[in-house]
């Protein structure tokens, strides 16, 4: 299945979309364990998108575009905000920042997708998770 | 002692056990980050009411998380630490386990196995 939705800067229709996507990854047979890593990462980018990229803001909109099929599901997050550069983002598993209460988001979407990669700008993440 | 969400369904059970106050997540998507900073709220208001906190959260319901309900446990972790107190995690699922472990988050949290190794850890 593939479709491109917008929803505004609010958490509880970035939930909808979730929900959109793992249901149709569970249509294609995807097991426990990918339907665990693509809501968490889907999550987290969705937020960032809202939170950090749109700042929460109601004039703000963002996109998200799937493609997802038996062998792998792709979905692209694009947000309205200016952008940042992700390799600015600290180690969060570095000694210094292990008690700092934020900045673990990229590297759970790293750790649990098989790919995660931002356009220039760092207003748009591309993220895939293959099946099995 | 219950703390309920919008739809009127407890969101955290509280009770005593053996001089401490076990915190049960009732809703397998309590910590998504709709409920995240209420969570924390009442979490931080438990902590308050006690001179030296003891604090067990039983996660046997919770079946996802994120980097924002982490932020909101090491923000507990640090509240408690600050008052001298102890904060023990248990019944935490696999999957869940896992992210605390790539996160490095387990060698900061006392996690265990179960409610009763949690009571007994605490001193």
């Amino acid at each position: 299945m593939s479709e491109t939705i917008r929803i505004s800067s609010k958490l509880g229709q970035a939930r909808q979309v979730e929900k959109l996507l793992l249901d149709e990854a569970e249509k294609f047979g995807y097991g426990e364990a990918a339907i665990f890593a693509i809501k968490l990462a889907l999550e987290e980018a969705l937020n960032n998108a809202i939170k950090h990229g749109n700042g929460f803001d109601s004039g703000k909109t963002v996109e998200v575009a799937f493609d997802i099929d038996a062998r792998q599901a792709v979905v692209t997050i694009t947000d309205q905000g200016r952008g940042f550069n992700p390799k600015s983002v600290p180690d969060p598993t570095a000694d210094e920042n292990l008690e700092k209460p934020c900045g673990r988001g990229i590297m759970l979407m790293k750790a649990y997708m098989d790919r995660v990669e931002y356009n220039k700008q760092g207003n748009q993440v591309r993220l895939v998770k293959r099946n099995g | 002692m219950q703390d309920s969400g919008q739809s009127g369904e407890p969101r955290l059970m509280v009770e005593d056990m053996a001089g401490a106050k076990l915190v049960l997540l009732t809703d397998r998507k309590i910590l998504d980050e709709i409920n995240i900073t209420q969570i924390g709220q009442e979490l931080a208001r438990l902590v308050a009411e006690s001179d030296t906190p003891k604090i067990i959260v039983d996660f046997g319901n919770v079946a996802h998380m994120s980097s924002s309900a982490l932020g909101m446990l090491i923000t507990l972790h640090k509240r408690v630490a600050e008052k001298k107190g102890q904060l023990r995690f248990c019944n935490i699922q696999p999957s869940i386990h896992e992210v605390f472990v790539i996160t490095r988050l387990n060698e900061i949290f006392r996690i265990h196995q179960s409610r009763a190794e949690a009571v007994e850890s605490l001193q």
